[in-house]
């Protein structure tokens, strides 16, 4: 069995001891409580501070349990701060590979758009943000199952509607399917929705590796497409590239 | 032959930038670095020109470097700065007299006042376009040679330059006390209240109403054409483009045409409408500027209407109230009710702008009852930006006698899309966020690659505008007359409320 992983458990107990204070602690305070060096105790706390369970008080510079411990079941990036944070990079992406882009989060078991940007031709098209797309059918929906265990179980035992003869609607082929997704690290969709039309995605991650997006490009499978039928890997490259920069933005130090 | 690219100098307000542009318009890289800014008293605010100078020689090859790029690939240099700040330097040393005052600067409220009793003051507007403001480069170079010993008889002389920020660049660029060539662009000039927006010369009633030495004054020129060639930071390459960053902005979003307008959102936000080659004067408090000029071309005008308070009021519900801790949480609170619930936030925190010009106004929220939410306060705080963009538009439409078809937008704010939504329902036509989010680089981009046939024409510069969202409008023309009245209301109420012994600025 593996051993305790020391500087959680001493994150835990800083935790306990925020919690049970009455007021706010300074970085002294926490660290004479638990006999932590100083420097020890600073560092933890500015790593519970990015993750948002501590907050910092600006005047006085003390410490205490951040909000987001309240709603930790919850999503924790809230959607509209997703928009803005990944605006610049999704506008390149639909300007580089022509097509048009989309970054969704799952609500509900459905994958709701949270960014929309137009196909770079000029033909008059209409923004879909706040729509809702089936997950098990797009190539958005299905990164997103592939890092929610949870979603993707609702989903298999549903019975997932067929929207063309490709949607994959047994319990074994969305699982393989969401299995491959997390081996490659992206995900494809070919006229499992509507034919003749594909997608591409890649997850967005924030805070230790967390998945809290996709973004995704889609349109017609002759331009998304090679000769053989799968993704071309250009944009497949642009998308996962795109996917990365937003990542790095939200503070994902690997991807 | 290797591709070619254009570099933008984005000299601004807290940063200076350098990007990098293909022949598709599109961002091949960026390096920015920040000045600092200087509060030496309450009101003023200066910047160190050597500081943004020796800024621009470390951000253009970095930007170069990230592309991979060697200045050989580079075709053409366009600058786009902060407008009317101020910068006086010696011709023979380089060397800046002064800090630089910047736009926002207040320390010449008095030349102003004063200014405003001199005979001739009521047909300075007539002449450049602008009312009398603490804003514009001609009062703070009043400041300047009244203030610094011995500068007004070095003026005379020839012996100190004076420039906005892109004639300081320019000079510099082009050899500095070694040759170095003083020039600005009209619509930097424009800004300077000692131009005639007619001829597009220095006036000499407006230089001496200033009294301001023509020495010391650079050449006007076109905003697109080859001034020179650069012999420092990028050697060789062809000095081509200079435009205020509102006027970069407005090219860059390709408004070409009489009636075409974009609008700026950011802290606070401006907007622009083309209104030809003939200047309109405002009747409504809106600005007469020039929008740019393509070489020997007639120069097209704008109209201009600034919103002092519309990010900032988000930031303000965020960090003086607190109930959001991120900008774009905004959008979430406010979307957890339908409507404002009757509540109204009018934002004039230092008066009123645009097309009020009230400075004894202050903000107000009305309407509030035992029903209101913070969901209903964070509607009413994005409703202020829609409206404010809404009375700017109107007066434009009065002013130009054009009727505003669309509306291009640019910068944060756009993220948000309640907002971009309701603006396009309270103008009731379609508001578009273009694909290219860097307007202001991308507009000294295509005014510096037009010059030196990088791209052919307008129609090519357009035909690298796409759309990337565009917003219908939705509300029903009965509710948008009944809140439009509401808003005016709200405003009204905002009058009056600072009485002149009151106005700590006045003691």
């Amino acid at each position: 069995m593996p051993g305790q992983v020391q500087s959680i458990a001493r994150a835990a107990a800083i935790l306990r001891l925020l919690a049970s204070s009455s007021g706010r602690l300074g970085i002294g305070e926490i660290a004479r409580s638990l006999n932590l060096p100083k420097g020890t105790a600073h560092g933890i706390i500015r790593t519970l501070q990015d993750v948002g369970f501590v907050e910092q008080d600006k005047t006085s510079g003390k410490y205490q349990l951040g909000a987001t411990l309240l709603h930790l079941g919850t999503s924790y990036l809230d959607v509209n701060e997703l928009r803005s944070r990944s605006i610049n990079w999704a506008d390149p992406l639909a300007a580089r590979s022509g097509e048009a882009v989309r970054i969704g989060t799952l609500l509900d078991g459905k994958v709701l758009v949270v960014h929309h940007v137009f196909r770079p031709d000029d033909i008059l098209q209409t923004l879909d943000v706040g729509s809702l797309l089936p997950p098990h059918a797009t190539a958005l929906g299905k990164v997103l199952l592939a890092y929610d265990v949870g979603a993707a179980n609702a989903v298999t035992q549903r019975e997932p509607e067929p929207y063309t003869r490709r949607t994959l609607v047994t319990a074994r082929a969305l699982t393989r399917a969401l299995s491959e997704i997390r081996d490659n690290g992206w995900g494809a969709e070919i006229g499992e929705m509507t034919p003749g039309e594909a997608g591409i995605a890649a997850p967005i991650r924030g805070y230790g590796g967390l998945v809290v997006g996709a973004i995704g490009l889609s349109g017609p499978v002759d331009r998304t497409c090679d000769g053989s039928g799968n993704p071309r890997p250009a944009l497949v490259t642009y998308v996962r590239d795109a996917a990365r920069a937003v990542s790095r933005d939200l503070g994902a130090t690997r991807w | 032959m290797t591709e070619r690219f254009v570099v933008a100098i984005d000299q601004g307000t807290t940063s200076t930038r350098c990007i990098v542009f293909d022949r598709r318009g599109n961002l091949v890289s960026v390096a920015q670095r920040e000045h600092r800014q200087h509060f030496p008293r309450p009101g003023w605010v200066e910047h160190d020109a050597m500081e943004i100078w020796r800024n621009v020689g470390k951000v253009v090859p970095r930007a170069l470097n990230q592309a991979g790029l060697s200045i050989d690939q580079i075709a053409a240099i366009g600058i786009a700065n902060q407008r009317e700040t101020t910068v006086v330097w010696d011709r023979r040393t380089g060397v800046p007299v002064a800090p630089a005052l910047i736009w926002q600067d207040t320390r010449t409220d008095l030349v102003v006042e004063a200014l405003s009793r001199a005979s001739g003051a009521e047909h300075i507007q007539e002449l450049c376009g602008l009312p009398l403001t603490t804003y514009f480069s001609g009062p703070k170079l009043r400041w300047l040679l009244d203030h610094i010993p011995g500068l007004a008889e070095r003026a005379e002389r020839g012996e100190v330059l004076f420039g906005t920020m892109e004639s300081w660049l320019i000079w510099n660029l082009t050899g500095g006390p070694d040759g170095g060539l003083h020039l600005t662009d009209v619509t930097n000039a424009s800004r300077t209240m000692l131009m005639d927006l007619r001829t597009l010369d220095w006036h000499p009633r407006l230089l001496s109403f200033f009294g301001v030495p023509a020495a010391m004054l650079p050449q006007i020129r076109s905003s697109s054409e080859v001034y020179g060639t650069a012999t420092a930071v990028l050697p060789g390459v062809r000095i081509a483009a200079a435009l205020g960053d509102q006027q970069a902005a407005l090219f860059g979003q390709t408004c070409f045409d009489s009636g075409e307008a974009k609008c700026t959102y950011g802290t606070g936000s401006f907007l622009l409408l083309n209104t030809g080659t003939e200047p309109v004067p405002s009747r409504h408090g809106l600005l007469t500027t020039v929008g740019y000029r393509i070489g020997d071309e007639p120069a097209l005008y704008a109209l201009e209407g600034s919103i002092a308070i519309t990010g900032s009021l988000v930031q303000w519900f965020r960090d003086q109230l607190e109930l959001i801790s991120t900008a774009p949480e905004i959008e979430t609170l406010a979307r957890t009710v339908d409507d404002n619930g009757g509540c109204y936030i009018v934002p004039a925190f230092s008066g009123l702008f645009a097309p009020h010009w009230r400075s004894e106004a202050r903000g107000t929220i009305v309407g509030l009852t035992s029903y209101i939410t913070k969901g209903h306060l964070a509607r009413a705080v994005l409703e202020a930006t829609g409206w404010q963009t809404r009375e700017v538009v109107d007066a434009m439409n009065a002013d130009s006698g054009l009727e505003l078809t669309a509306l291009r937008v640019d910068g944060g704010m756009t993220a948000n899309n309640l907002l971009m939504q309701f603006v396009a329902d309270v103008l009731a036509v379609p508001v578009v966020r273009p694909m290219a989010a860097e307007t202001v680089s991308l507009g000294a981009a295509y005014a510096a690659g037009l010059a030196v046939e990088y791209w052919p024409d307008l129609g090519g510069l357009r035909s690298n505008w796409h759309p990337a969202a565009r917003w219908v409008p939705e509300m029903d023309a009965a509710v948008r007359t009944r809140e439009r009245e509401n808003w005016r209301r709200a405003v009204e109420r905002t009058f009056d409320w600072i009485r002149p012994e009151e106005d700590p600025a006045r003691r």
